[in-house]
């Protein structure tokens, strides 16, 4: 099947096949500034595609939050996002220091950010909520001082 | 309501989206809390607030938001302007408070939205 590689800030990877449609990227951990590209460029390849505006919205808020999540908590990660007929997904895998009680971040207004990360407008505890608010879909895998594999799924309506 | 009636009611400076002034928005959220912003998803046309980086036009891109006003007079800098040039914002900065701001729009007809 056909493949094209594309290479932007993150080092982008797309791959064609019979399966849908692969994007990669690597979000570094140390750019707040430029935090959100990743979840930005997604939205952007979603609307080229035709997917209806509040399915795109809703898969890039969720998107968006991860990405935060992962610049803020983890020093960066990767990102697969994975487009078929059905469904948009996203796995998103860090080897920050893990989240001991799924259950108590994934509370509204819960959070261990910085002083620092909140006067940049993150860290109100609303990440987490906001990921399983806007997506269909959520699963988390944390294992403390290894990391973190979040999958979000929205399906296509 | 209009864009260039939102700049007209909090006597605002337009610093970018001259060709989106005839725009017609609704409703408006004000917060210097980007989750706070996306956990509001329905029709926030116009983000009103404080918080000047990067992440707040990219927030408000998320949202498909059409116009971000920055309160107390803060003027982005040419960075952020393009990214919201990039994304089709209107950017406005105004010399009002967040209060003050939120208080003339909502005045003038513009409201926050479906709870």
């Amino acid at each position: 099947m056909g493949c094209c590689i594309r290479r932007g800030w993150t080092g982008v990877v797309c791959n064609m096949s019979e399966n849908g449609l692969h994007y990669r990227f690597i979000v570094p951990g140390d750019d707040f500034a430029r935090a959100g590209t990743a979840s930005g460029a997604v939205k952007k390849t979603l609307k080229q595609l035709g997917i209806a505006p509040e399915t795109v919205r809703k898969f890039s808020i969720s998107l968006y939050e991860g990405e935060i999540n992962m610049v803020i908590h983890a020093g960066g990660g990767e990102i697969d996002v994975y487009i078929d007929d059905e469904q948009v997904s996203a796995v998103l895998v860090d080897h920050g220091p893990g989240i001991p009680d799924v259950g108590l971040a994934m509370q509204e207004g819960w959070s261990t950010a910085s002083e620092q990360v909140r006067g940049l407008g993150f860290g109100a505890g609303m990440g987490l909520p906001n990921m399983k608010k806007y997506s269909d879909e959520l699963e988390i895998d944390s294992v403390v001082g290894t990391g973190t594999t979040v999958t979000i799924t929205v399906r296509l309506a | 309501m209009l864009i260039k009636e939102i700049r007209d009611a909090l006597g605002a400076e337009l610093l970018s989206g001259e060709d989106l002034l005839d725009v017609e928005v609704h409703t408006a959220c004000g917060s210097d809390m980007m989750s706070d912003v996306l956990a509001f998803v329905k029709d926030q046309a116009v983000l009103i607030t404080g918080l000047l980086n990067q992440q707040t036009i990219r927030t408000a891109a998320m949202m498909d938001m059409v116009c971000v006003v920055f309160v107390r007079g803060k003027v982005p800098g040419t960075d952020i302007i393009e990214a919201a040039r990039e994304n089709g914002i209107a950017v406005l900065s105004t010399d009002h408070r967040m209060f003050t701001a939120c208080g003339l729009l909502y005045q003038a007809g513009l409201d926050g939205g479906c709870l």
